[in-house]
């Protein structure tokens, strides 16, 4: 499987990402600029944590009128999966991939420290490694992760399961301790914890693995070679 | 277009506008005598900026010669951006600690921000990726409104520029003293990871090649920043908040990206970051390493304001630009690198044979000045040393004994005391994970970092305790040195070297220059017999306000090397059954502790004692026990001493222990011995441990029930639960914060 690490000006955790497919995983991966229009050779998009353009004007408003993010929008179309963690996240709700928007954290000031989530769905193409209801610690690292949309609208992504991860102890003041949510064709993920600082025990944890292995055998299992 | 009416050379003279710059009678009349004339307004700037302390280290030169500098694995020392050092695999660590102080008691964020962009900027001008920052921050009492906000704001300053720069912060420390309330100490501290085939020089090799300007225009911010830094703070220096420049991380970031792109470019010869003295002490400095001279067009600097003179555009201190040499006829590919990442980079000069900097400005010469006698020529002042009545007063005391009746409320106490309470509160708002590499992040001895692609990883601490150095500087000095070293080893890593930045008083008074005297010669010997040269450093003097000075404040930042992942320790107990030991014997020393802070308010009496050869000894055997594998968890015993210390290596996990005492109660628990350490080792490797580590003695167990159990003498004297322990210690400074004082 190929994948895309978007690289926006002020991204930050774009080489971690990379690392994380390259050595977490062993699938191949590549850095695309922001300023490219084409991602089509690509099975697998994702939008890294960061901050992009400085966080200026809003955290992503700005990188989410990128050249690529039309390209991103077209593979999203095809059914691509397509990731965005922290900032990435931020950027895919002002693209309006995903729907609601990010506040300042509750308390006010950044965090980083590793948190648990709940996975609340393994249905996903991002979490069919996991077990429903397993709690996974995966680390945060936030100013703007304080996740919030209407009672409408999250009445429409519970009631289509498209709440993957929520937070066990709320760090952001999430409305419904919401931590990671998918679009409703389901192949478009965001969220504020980052599982690409979770592939190696050595550094505290390893249970973002499952989320990329997630990802590319849903994508083995709709390219099954056949020669 | 208005003209610039500038005051005469002749009206500078008799006026002596020069003083107002900072510059005294007798180096006016040097630098007379260097021109053969008088200089002009901006010749007068780019002097009086280059000869301040904090450029030319005028004050404190004759005291750094005596630092060790070299070994055979320092590839680069003193003089450059920052030190470097061999990590093998053709790998090296660069480093470097720099102060903050001044802009940050008038302006904190903005203060702390732009200090963490300045140390980035003099790591990665080296053409080093920054992998960690850390800080070490004093402040006042968090009793007064105005000390929480400078904390507040200081740590918000960090985390805002550090976490978007992409640089994981991961360690230092923090602690609090009166002496520091209307001057906090914020020192930045950054490491970088570089191949060493990489390694940039600020160098201004090649008559005819080009200077180029890159990163942010130039503005009229921090204009005499670097001599702000060399004066005591007081009433007015709230009038030089405009001296407090102005960070932009996202800036940064990209210059960052660029100029590590542009070091793989062969056009480039030399870079060096525009910092303190801004475009003047880079292109001197630059140019006087290299026996050439530079000529620039100040027309050509990018400029963000209209109408900037020449002395506001040579001596501002605007933040993320960068000064490059570049071989003629290539700049065209810098450009081109500095344009992907959305900067420009322009050419505004050219090196030059005659060893001066000249400068034009709308078609004239507005400087002409040997760029040696700006970079070198600086005075050199052996300010007059004496030792200060405290001193033999506090020598000839009677040793301070507190009396501990109650165990555990005088532990209790400690833990809440805000120099020893979790800093969770600071480092909770510091990406200190962001590259992937922390395995041990804040909260143990040293934070570790693994080398990707390696086996190896480094270890990195930021140490003082001032408290001693005021007491003794020579002893308290030494202290420094050897407690950084400690950290590194109950890290698992072999200390490698060391930056330090030497805070301090008004030099001009007697004793503390003697404070400072004292302080560096301690330092030293401490490196010699640690093996850590000083490889980089920085000079804040005139620290103080309201006719107090701060404590002399020399932090130590060290890096060492972890030869093998499986090495890496923490301070925290690992699992019940283990054997607790420590190593050292505790002697009555209370002079400059915790306790006495807590009983009297006050410091008296003796620093604790130091033998470096006992030093080196169980610093070497508790190595190599780690190494040999025999090692569990290890913590130096420092503030508070080891009921503090035991209580910290408990919290992780929230494990318990039962530890069994004799001799002195109040020594036991609660002096700061130096040279100690509290080990953890599997049952299986007690008799291989012992064998090892020569002043090591058993003391007790490590238990899984939550609790803390210490007997002494047989019977019973502290019970406490770890969790309500860490609880106190957890909440002691959200709690300070959050009181109305």
């Amino acid at each position: 499987m190929k994948f895309a690490v978007i690289v926006f000006p002020g991204s930050n955790c774009d080489r971690d990402m990379h690392h994380a497919i390259q050595e977490g995983i062993g699938e191949e991966v590549h850095f695309v600029r922001h300023t490219e229009s084409d991602l089509a050779s690509f099975d697998g998009i994702l939008l890294p944590g960061g901050f992009s353009h400085g966080d200026y004007l809003r955290s992503g408003a700005m990188a989410a009128t990128s050249p690529i993010i039309s390209a991103i929008k077209k593979e999203a179309e095809k059914g691509k999966p397509v990731l965005g963690v922290c900032n990435g996240f931020q950027v895919l709700l002002e693209a309006g991939l995903l729907p609601g928007a990010m506040l300042s954290n509750e308390g006010q000031r950044f965090i980083c420290r590793t948190v648990e989530l709940r996975v609340e769905n393994t249905k996903s193409i991002f979490t069919t490694s996991y077990e429903k209801g397993q709690i996974i610690r995966i680390p945060v690292a936030h100013g703007d992760g304080n996740y919030f949309c209407d009672e409408e609208t999250y009445k429409s992504l519970k009631d289509q399961e498209r709440i993957l991860f929520t937070y066990e102890d709320n760090p952001n003041g999430s409305v419904h301790n919401i931590a990671g949510i998918s679009n409703e064709r389901g192949n478009v993920l965001g969220m504020m914890p980052h599982p690409e600082r979770a592939v190696e025990s050595l550094l505290g944890s390893d249970d973002g693995l499952k989320l990329f292995q997630s990802i590319v055998k849903s994508w083995r299992e709709t390219h099954a070679v056949h020669s | 277009m208005q003209s610039i009416v500038e005051l005469t050379p002749a009206y500078i003279a008799e006026k002596k506008i020069y003083q107002d710059m900072g510059l005294s009678d007798a180096e006016f009349l040097s630098i007379q005598n260097i021109l053969g004339r008088n200089p002009n307004y901006t010749e007068t700037g780019l002097f009086s900026v280059m000869w301040s302390e904090h450029c030319s280290y005028k004050n404190s030169k004759p005291l750094l010669k005596k630092f060790p500098t070299t070994a055979p694995h320092v590839l680069q020392g003193p003089g450059e951006g920052a030190g470097i050092v061999d990590i093998g695999d053709n790998q090296a660590v660069v480093f470097k600690i720099e102060s903050h102080n001044h802009p940050s008691a008038i302006e904190p964020y903005q203060g702390a921000a732009t200090g963490v962009g300045g140390i980035l900027r003099d790591v990665f001008s080296m053409g080093a990726r920054p992998i960690a920052l850390l800080n070490s921050l004093r402040f006042g009492e968090l009793t007064s409104e105005r000390v929480k906000y400078l904390f507040r704001e200081v740590v918000h300053g960090i985390s805002g520029y550090g976490n978007c720069v992409g640089v994981p912060t991961v360690g230092g420390e923090v602690q609090f003293d009166d002496c520091y309330e209307g001057n906090p100490l914020v020192n930045a501290m950054c490491v970088g990871l570089i191949d060493q085939q990489d390694i940039q020089k600020g160098i201004a090799k090649g008559i005819g090649n080009t200077v180029m300007y890159a990163g942010a225009p130039t503005g009229r911010d921090g204009i005499h920043g670097a001599t702000f830094a060399s004066e005591e703070l007081s009433e007015e220096s709230e009038s030089k908040r405009p001296s407090v420049q102005v960070g932009d991380p996202f800036m940064e970031k990209l210059l960052i990206e660029a100029c590590l792109e542009v070091t793989q470019c062969d056009a480039l010869v030399g870079m060096q970051d525009m910092g303190a003295a801004g475009l003047t002490s880079s292109s001197s400095e630059m140019a006087s390493k290299s026996g050439t001279g530079i000529e620039m067009n100040l027309d050509q600097i990018p400029q963000r304001e209209q109408n900037m003179t020449p002395y506001e555009l040579m001596l501002s201190e605007s933040q993320e630009r960068m000064l490059l040499i570049v071989e003629k006829g290539r700049e065209h590919e810098i450009e081109a690198i500095f344009e992907k990442h959305g900067l420009h980079a322009v050419s505004v000069g050219e090196v030059i044979e005659d060893r001066v900097l000249r400068l034009t400005h709308q078609n004239e010469v507005v400087a002409d000045v040997p760029v040696d006698s700006l970079a070198e020529d600086a005075p050199v002042y052996h300010q007059p040393s004496k030792e200060p009545a405290y001193f033999s007063t506090f020598q000839n005391m009677e040793d301070y004994y507190p009396h501990v009746d109650n165990a555990e409320e005088t532990l209790m106490d400690l833990l809440k005391q805000s120099t020893i309470a979790s800093k969770e509160w600071v480092y909770d708002q510091y990406d200190t994970m962001v590259q992937t590499n922390t395995v041990v992040a804040p909260g143990s001895d040293a934070a570790v970092l693994r080398i990707k692609g390696t086996n190896k990883a480094i270890a990195m601490t930021t140490d003082c305790n001032s408290r001693y150095i005021y007491l003794d500087p020579n002893t308290g000095g030494k202290i420094a040195v050897a407690e950084a070293a400690r950290n590194i080893i109950c890290s698992g890593g072999k200390p490698l070297a060391l930056t330090d930045c030497l805070n301090f008083g008004n030099p001009e008074i007697p004793e503390y220059f003697w404070q400072m005297e004292h302080a560096v010669e301690g330092m030293s010997r401490a490196c010699e017999s640690l093996s850590t040269p000083v490889i980089s450093g920085n000079v804040s003097l005139y620290n103080g306000s309201n006719q107090q000075s701060i404590f002399p404040t020399p932090v130590v930042g060290m890096v060492g090397l972890i030869e093998d992942l499986e090495h890496v320790t923490r301070q925290s107990f690992q699992k019940s059954g283990d054997l607790i030991y420590v190593i050292g014997e505790a002697k009555p020393e209370f002079g400059g502790s915790e306790l006495q802070k807590l009983r009297e308010g006050r410091y008296f009496g003796k620093a604790p004692y130091l033998d470096l050869e006992i030093e080196q000894k169980r610093q070497d055997q508790l190595l190599q026990a780690i190494q040999g594998g025999v090692v569990q968890s290890a913590h130096d015993i420092a503030e508070g001493g080891l009921a503090v210390a035991l209580a910290e290596s408990l919290f992780d996990q929230e494990l318990g222990c039962e530890v069994a005492l004799s001799g002195d109660l109040g020594a036991e628990l609660f002096s700061e011995t130096q040279s100690r350490f509290i080990v953890s080792v599997s049952k299986q490797d007690a008799s291989k441990f012992e064998e090892m580590v020569d002043d090591a003695r058993l003391v007790g167990t490590v238990k899984d029930e939550s609790n803390m159990s210490i007997s002494h003498n047989d019977l019973p004297v502290l019970n406490l639960s770890t969790h309500e322990l860490k609880q106190a210690w957890k909440e002691a400074i959200p709690c300070q914060l959050k009181s109305k004082g």
